[in-house]
Order: C-alpha cells, then structure tokens, then sequence
C-alpha cells in the first residue's frame, strides 16, 4: 500500500511537471491537473494510511484514521477543480484571441515590435 | 467574544454577493456600495489597529471551537498593520478606479476587487496554515478575474501565464503543508510553533523540507529572484487600478515569510539554520539587483515599474532575511513605504498611457502630455521615493536596512549591491522620466531640448508641478487618488519617528511569540461533551470547507 501511495504520488509529479514544462497551453494545463492529483494524494497519505479503519474517534474503536487530511483534501480538490476551470477558460481566451496557444509570451510582443519604428535617439 | 476581528474578511465577502447579485446592472450603485464598503474597512482597521497597538492580541475562534482543532483569527500588531495598510491603500485604488473609467470597461469589477480584500485580508489575519492557503486561493482567483479585466489580447496571455504559475504555486503550497501534517500533526501556526520545536534536530529531514517548500512559496508571492518571472507581465499587462492593488499582494509574500519564520520557524531554531544568511539574504540580494537592472533596461515605462517592484521585493527581503528585530522593523517601513509608492507609480503610468497617444508606454519621444506638469511633477515625487532618494520615505526605509544589515555577516555584500542598485534605478528612473516629459516634441518650432541627466530633471519637473492644474476634461478623481497615496508617501516621511516606534514594537512583539502562542492555545472555547479530539477535528474542518465552498461558489458565478 505505502510503495503504491508512494509511487503514484511520484508518478503523477514527474508526469506533471514534465507536461508542465511544455511550450502549449493544453499539455501545461494537463500538466497542472495531474500535479494537483499528485498533491491530492500525497494529502491523503499525510495523516499515514490506515486501512479499514473509521476516519473518527467512537467509543470502543480500538484504530482510526486521521481524518483531518481527508477534509484537506476534499478542498483542495474544490480549490483545484475551479482553479483549473478558470485556467482553461482564459487558455481558450488567449488562445482565441491570439494565433497560438504558447504559453510563452513572445520576445518581442506585438505591442513591443512597434517601438523601433518610433523616433528615437534623434535628439 | 468580540467579533470585530472576523468583519475584515465578512463584510467583503458579503458586499461582493450583494453587488454580484443584486446591483450586477447598476454601475453607480456598486461604485457607492464598493466605496462605502472600503472605506468601512478602513474604519475598521483603523480600530482594530487601535485596539492592537497597546500590545493586547486579540483572538477570534471561529465558531467557538478552541484553537488547535477549530480555525482562529488572530489580530496582533502585524496583522493589524499590514490589514490598516490594504484598508488605506484600497479605497484610493477604487477612486481611481472609478474616477478613470476602469471599472466599467469590463464586467464585475467591484466584485472581484472586494474578494481580492476578503482574500488579502484573510490571509493576514489568519491563525491556521490551510487557513492561509485558502485565503491565498481566494485573493488568487479574484486577481485572476481583475487581471484579466476589459480583456485584449496581451492581457489574456499575461493571464494565461500568471495564472499557470500561480497553480504551480497553489500546488508547492499543498505539498508544503501536508509535509507539515505528517511531520508534526497540526497546521494551527501557534501548535506547529509549540511542536516544530520539539522536534528532534537530527531526524527532521521532513520539517526541513517543509520549511523549504514553504519559504519558495511565499517567494514566489515577493517574486524573489528565481521566482520573480511571473511579475512583469502581469503587473505591466494588469489593468492600472488592479496593478496597483496587486502592490500589496507580493507584501503577502513577505508577511508569509516574516509570521512563518518568526513564529513557527523561528532564526534560533536549529533545524533551519542557515535558511537565511545562505539562501534567502543571497537571493533577495539578486533580486534587488536584478530588478534595477529591469529597470534600467525596459523599453516601457509599465514594465519599469513591474521591474522596480521586483527592486524593491529583494531590498525588503533583504532586510528581512537579515532577522533582527532591526531587520524586521526597516523591512515593515520599507513595506508600507513601497506599497504607497508601487501603487502611485502604477496609476500614474496609466494616466502617462492614456495621455500621450500613440506612443503610449514606450520610452521613446512622444508628443508633449497634457496636463504634463502635474503628471510629471507627481511621477517626480514618486520616482524619488520609489529609489530611496532624499527626502522621501525611500531614503529613510533604505536607511534603517542599511543600518540593520551592520549585524549581519554579508554587511558589506548588502551595502555594496543596495547602494549600487539605488544608484542604477536612479540612472532608469531618470531616464524614463526626461524621455517621457522632458524631451517630447514640442508642436512648436523650438524642437526637443537637450541633453538628459539626473539632477536637471528635478529643475523641470519641481517647479512647475505645483503650479499648474490638469486640463479641464480630464476627470480629477484619479489625480486626487494618486495624490491621496503621495500625501500618505509623505506622511509616511514625516511621521517617521512615530511610526518606526510603532514597528520596532511590532517586531519586539514577533520575536518574543510567547504570549500569542498562550493565548492561541488556552483560550477555551465552547464546552464539548467527551472525545474531543475527533469531534472538534471534524467540525474545524467543516468550517473551513464551508468558507471555501462559498468563495468558489460566488467566483464560479463571475466567470
């Protein structure tokens, strides 16, 4: 159970931050998502895993699992779930507004290709 | 149990649904409703201030659960400060914002600006680490909707990037806090103090890890210097009014790293050593100096600015990273002096854009500004204080830095890189203001004039400044905005004495936690039957899912 927790958290990071590292919007935004997967669970194994176990105290429970984790992670899904909505929308925004979809900001933008042609240094 | 402490973060909160639901089509009532609603923010600041300002901290359990398990507010002379600082900042922000137009160029932007209060207020007020993280979320998705703002294409690209970087920044949150979970089975900041301290030194890889992963997360909020690319896009592409609040948000950062390593982490405790004199002081050092050198090398004079925030980040951090109650109390100066100066830098920019035409942002020779002396006499007083030249704050904030970086061992590294940076933003600075007011074309036959330095740009700027007033049409709310925050710049010079005693007793009170961590930790709450463990755990929890559930409810409707 610990190797499978331990190597699906690993799985998810490399995975993530690999796609993370692309140049487009769409394989950055995946990227992203399976990150906040990764961190997911790597939230839930925080309060140590135990199997079969009621996540609160009762009379007479002899084991139980922490369940302060498991509300941290229904957050964070929350949280991450809207994040990841907002992002999408203002990917297709930039997207559609501009003619691609690189997250990089071009080295010279459109804005900044114009200042050459300006007068300058004719003083 | 007074509850003045929670309306910083419930009267935003409520305001924007009522101006999101209710008043959605009715401009100038939600321009009155987000005004009065600031303004009653910073009344109430004001006497939570008051209130803190005796030394007393005040506590807040939300809904009566005691500390460790429920969620509480805590109101000491840090949090009170840095909340009476967004409360002044914010309505200037919105006048402007008003006066300009800028609200109504896109939709919800009162809303939003409301929610970005709640989160920032939140999160410094706030007792718990998730706590603080779900404020960070909440002040994040708001920035994300008013960065955006009246859209275009550049804009929306800048977004695009802010908002992926600051996920991965949500996403290192995370994993810092549940590394502190495991390592010590509490996320109340007061607890975490109490336990980080008991652990043992030779087996806490974890806890350092968390520390770690903690400070790169409040850097990338005070755009530290591997860190700091997100910012000048964003704060250069960012709507005026919405730049300039977002001059209190990289404070968070560094309100992050000043509670956290204060408290929980504190300078003597043995396994974070070094943390600071090796890695922050080096960093923030190059980030001082590589945000000069931005600003010495932009072609914008939006960029400039975002470039002198990043300057001024690493000259705080600077200072903090020194930790001393010195350090701290120059740090604090330096903060509320660079809120002020960032924010009036921002919208004066946006009045430089908006009245030379074509030519717009870029440091190239325009036509003449309208209404210029005024623009150029206030850009004048707010490019002094922004470099730390006499008389203003700046100089006195760099003042106190250099003066509490002598304890440190990197003195002369701290002395050599500030002096040089100043040097190299008075250098931009200068450049860009005689490029802007200095040698535009004149319509007439006289031609441009000659030659630019430094101190000849204070003769042409100075004198006529006080003289003359904008040219009629032009609205006069955002010209009484900015000079609302330069009256503060200067209030902030003159009321130097009084307010450097305030925050050297800010800081005395940071390094001694003792009585916030008791208070924390032993006022009772509500009387529980049995078991308390797992029922209040649970309950703690359901709060603050409910607060986030809310926040994610009303933004989800704005998007």
């Amino acid at each position: 159970m610990e190797l499978l927790i331990a190597s699906a958290v690993g799985v998810l990071s490399a995975a993530g931050i690999y796609m993370v590292l692309r140049l487009r919007t769409f394989p950055v935004i995946i990227g992203t998502s399976l990150l906040s997967y990764a961190v997911n669970v790597f939230l839930f194994a925080s309060g140590r895993l135990a199997m079969n176990a009621p996540p609160v105290l009762r009379d007479g429970a002899v084991r139980y699992t922490d369940p302060l984790p498991q509300a941290l992670v229904l957050t964070a899904i929350v949280i991450s779930f809207g994040m990841t909505a907002v992002v999408v929308i203002m990917a297709l925004g930039s997207w559609l507004s501009s003619d691609d979809d690189l997250v990089d900001r071009p080295a010279v933008s459109e804005g900044d290709a114009r200042a050459p042609s300006m007068p300058e240094g004719d003083a | 149990m007074s509850h003045w402490l929670i309306t910083p973060v419930v009267l935003p909160a409520m305001l924007a649904a009522i101006l999101v639901l209710m008043v959605r089509e009715h401009i100038v009532v939600q321009r009155a409703l987000s005004m009065a609603g600031a303004l009653a923010l910073a009344a109430i600041a004001t006497g939570l201030f008051w209130q803190a300002s005796d030394g007393t901290i005040t506590l807040y359990q939300l809904g009566n659960w005691p500390a460790p398990f429920g969620i509480v507010l805590v109101g000491d002379r840090l949090s009170t400060l840095m909340v009476l600082l967004t409360t002044l900042l914010a309505p200037l922000v919105l006048l402007y914002a008003i006066g300009s137009g800028w609200d109504a160029r896109g939709r919800h932007f009162h809303p939003l600006f409301q929610f970005q209060l709640m989160g920032i207020l939140g999160a410094f007020l706030t007792g718990d680490a998730f706590n603080l993280f779900v404020f960070f979320e909440v002040l994040l998705i708001a920035s994300y909707g008013l960065m955006i703002h009246s859209g275009g294409r550049e804009r929306l690209r800048a977004g695009t990037q802010y908002v992926l970087y600051n996920l991965l920044g949500s996403t290192l949150f995370l994993f810092a806090l549940g590394t502190i979970y495991a390592q010590t089975g509490t996320l109340n900041m007061a607890d975490l103090a109490g336990r980080v301290a008991e652990l043992d030194a030779s087996a806490s890889g974890g806890i350092r890890v968390a520390a770690v992963l903690l400070l790169m997360v409040f850097a990338i909020k005070a755009a530290v210097l591997p860190l700091h690319f997100w910012l000048p896009d964003s704060y250069a592409q960012a709507p005026a009014p919405v730049a300039a609040l977002f001059a209190i948000m990289t404070k968070v950062g560094a309100y992050g790293i000043i509670r956290f390593y204060t408290l929980v982490f504190p300078p003597d405790l043995e396994i974070t050593q070094g943390l600071f004199d090796t890695w922050l002081l080096p960093a923030a050092l190059l980030t001082l100096a590589v945000g000069m050198i931005g600003v010495l090398g932009a072609v914008r004079v939006d960029r400039l600015i975002a470039f002198s925030v990043i300057g001024s980040m690493g000259l705080l951090l600077s200072a903090v990273s020194v930790f001393t109650p010195d350090g701290i109390a120059a740090a604090l100066y330096y903060a509320i002096h660079s809120t002020f100066a960032t924010a009036a830098l921002f919208l004066l920019v946006d009045q430089i854009k908006e009245r030379r035409g074509e030519t717009g942002p870029f440091l190239v020779h325009g036509r003449p500004i309208e209404g210029g002396a005024l623009i150029a006499g206030m850009f004048f007083v707010a490019a002094i204080a922004m470099t730390g030249l006499p008389p203003l704050s700046g100089f006195l904030g760099k003042l106190l830095i250099l003066d509490a970086a002598l304890t440190s061992p990197l003195v002369w590294w701290v002395w050599a890189v500030v002096l040089s940076a100043s040097l190299v933003a008075v250098v931009g600075f200068s450049r860009a203001g005689s490029m802007i007011f200095w040698k535009a074309h004149q319509e007439g036959p006289d031609g441009p004039v000659d030659c630019e330095t430094a101190p000849e740009i204070e003769d042409e700027t100075s004198q006529p400044g006080s003289t003359k007033g904008p040219i009629s049409p032009r609205p006069v709310l955002p010209m009484i905005a900015i000079g609302g925050l330069i009256a503060l710049l200067i209030a902030l010079t003159v009321f130097a004495g009084p307010v450097n005693r305030v925050l050297s007793a800010t800081a005395a009170q940071l390094f001694a936690p003792e009585p916030y961590i008791e208070l924390v930790l032993t006022t009772p709450g509500k009387k529980i039957k049995d078991d308390p463990h797992a029922v209040e755990g649970d309950h703690g929890d359901a709060a603050d899912l409910a607060i986030d559930d809310e926040t994610s409810d009303a933004t989800g409707e704005e998007h």
